[in-house]
């Protein structure tokens, strides 16, 4: 019995801030967290479990990574290539609605998350 | 005009006839399309086979590698393979020749292939905590709500304008779309030609599939996550693994129909011999000669009827499992968002099959060159050397070993690799280490700086 992609210990990060990258990742077992660094200070954005991904934006644009990703304990996580998904969106189109979908609630996250700061500002 | 091609509606009846990996992602996916644009229809797959048993009655005969572009789309979709499906993670290749061995690591360094059993594991095997990789899809197709009945159909016909499927213990039923998962052993695809004139199955081949009960630990130590594939000198043989798996090592011949003679040459190859433990081959568990696909069936479609998987098209020699979800999950968009009559399947379904098709037009050239290597010492020492030689470098491109790595794991197409093999670098770095590694001296021996360790406990 084995389990895909590499694994990652407690702590160890797997997408740097700032780095450029050409991939996204699936988290096959174990639990991540995104944390973004502003002005010296950190700041935890969310965590994410089995079946979910990250590192999807790097997928349609050329920017840096927007946070830093690191392991929650023992963590497997399967790199998606680039070249391999734009192929599979150029046979089966489809196969970008999981991505969509996720990338939608996010927004609407991000979304709510400003509304209650902008309501929360002196 | 009214377009009065006949579509799913609500209510629509599908009958899916085999429950291996086609016909668990059609109905996977057709219901969740379904369930997107708001259609209520409903499944039945009809599976007399429970992948809960070891041996031939629970298994599909299959190598069982599901490839990397694979593991990935599925992952994409969301579908995760668990610890308990994934017998082995494959991440890397170890190529043998008489020339020498070299290993070819995985691009990114992680366990990307799946080595999985289609059932519950080989013949008297122990009871074991793993899952079938068929039975996982096929829950998974369940959990859709699709319905599974345990029933061999052994029939079917027009009647009007629905599809009659008939079972061997004269069940009958009466469907709005039938699709046929059946893959390429079952006679039901014999009854179908025998029936219909315009119909032709697929062309097949013959395989041999079989298990060695080695041990986890005499595993690791020797085979490594690492597949190991043949590169010999044997007439009709096109391709040759053992495969790692939990206890098990799993041996998979592919040619032009695999024969005792055959068998016997690559039993006899020190190659073969040299893998195992003491350089003994043991006695196999559990043995099978499935044939698999070579040609598409044609048309693999009619009214109301659709042909996916083996059953339909799929590739050459590689990646089967790969080509069942791509035709699995074509029809169910066709039946979903354009049509079930022929023309809508014409339209576009059709197109896949004839991808797939052209592409094992190129896979039969590829497959051409490889026999001239196989069958020219001086070329496997160039292909050796070339490839030892890429995989000591971290950042320089790695032209054959990629070639090879798509070739052995069916990670690309067939149009892919022979493109690639067409770029003036790889021609002229193969040029170069053809005459090297034939030059007097260094010809004369197994290539050292290829040669791999037998022992892989660093794994």
């Amino acid at each position: 019995m084995a389990n895909l992609g590499k694994q990652y210990q407690d702590g160890e990060v797997i997408v740097r801030q700032d780095d450029t990258g050409n991939c996204m990742f699936v988290i096959q077992k174990g639990e991540v967290e995104a944390v973004i660094e502003t002005d010296g200070r950190k700041l935890r954005l969310r965590k994410m479990g089995a079946n979910e991904f990250f590192g999807e934006m790097a997928l349609f644009e050329k920017e840096t990574r927007t946070c830093t990703i690191r392991a929650i304990g023992p963590t497997h996580v399967l790199t998606i290539d680039k070249k391999n998904f734009l192929k599979g969106i150029h046979e089966d189109p489809s196969l970008a609605f999981r991505i969509v979908k996720t990338m939608s609630h996010r927004i609407r996250d991000l979304t709510d998350r400003l509304a209650k700061y902008e309501e929360d500002r002196p | 005009m009214p377009d009065l091609s006949p579509t799913l509606q609500d209510g629509s009846r599908i009958a899916v006839i085999g429950g291996g990996p086609a016909g668990s992602m059609f109905s996977y996916f057709l219901l969740n399309m379904a369930d997107a644009v708001a259609l209520d229809v409903s499944v039945d797959m009809f599976e007399p086979r429970r992948f809960c048993h070891r041996g031939p009655a629970g298994c599909n005969h299959c190598g069982g590698v599901v490839s990397e572009s694979l593991v990935q789309r599925l992952a994409t979709e969301g579908i995760i393979l668990p610890e308990d499906v994934v017998q082995r993670g494959i991440e890397s290749y170890t190529l043998h020749m008489d020339v020498g061995d070299v290993e070819i690591a995985t691009p990114l360094m992680e366990k990307r292939i799946a080595a999985i059993y289609r059932g519950n594991g080989p013949r008297h095997s122990e009871p074991l905590d793993t899952e079938s990789f068929d039975g996982f899809l096929l829950q998974k197709a369940q959990e859709k709500g699709a319905n599974v009945i345990r029933r061999l159909v052994t029939d079917m016909s027009r009647e009007g304008e629905r599809m009659r499927v008939r079972c061997a213990d004269e069940f009958c039923d009466d469907y709005d779309l039938v699709v046929l998962a059946t893959g390429v052993n079952s006679r039901l695809m014999e009854v179908l030609e025998d029936q219909a004139q315009e119909f032709t199955r697929p062309e097949r081949t013959k395989t041999f599939i079989c298990e060695f009960r080695i041990g986890r630990d005499v595993i690791k130590k020797h085979f490594g996550p690492s597949m190991h594939v043949f590169l010999l000198d044997i007439p009709r043989l096109e391709f040759a693994a053992l495969i790692p798996k939990g206890d098990y090592v799993t041996l998979c011949l592919l040619g032009d129909d695999i024969d005792d003679d055959l068998m016997r040459q690559f039993f006899d190859s020190p190659e073969v011999a040299n893998c195992f433990p003491g350089g003994i081959i043991p006695s196999h568990v559990c043995h099978c000669f499935p044939r698999i696909n070579i040609k598409a069936a044609q048309p693999a479609y009619g009214e109301r009827v659709v042909m996916i998987g083996d059953s339909g098209a799929t590739r050459l020699f590689k990646d089967g499992i790969g080509a069942a979800y791509r035709t699995a999950k074509a029809a169910a968009k066709t039946a979903v968002f354009h049509g079930i009559d022929a023309d809508s399947f014409k339209t576009h379904y059709a197109p896949l099959c004839r991808k797939i098709h052209n592409d094992n037009k190129m896979g039969k050239v590829v497959f051409g060159f490889g026999s001239l290597v196989q069958k020219a010492r001086f070329a496997r020492r160039g292909v050796l050397r070339m490839t030892a030689n890429e995989q000591k470098q971290v950042s320089a491109p790695r032209r054959m070993s990629g070639v090879l790595w798509d070739l052995f794991s069916g990670s690309a197409s067939y149009t892919d690799v022979f493109l690639r093999t067409l770029h003036p670098v790889y021609i002229g770095s193969l040029l170069w280490n053809l005459m090297v590694s034939n030059l007097p001296g260094n010809a004369a021996t197994k290539n050292p700086v290829a040669g791999v360790e037998c022992d892989r406990a660093k794994h």
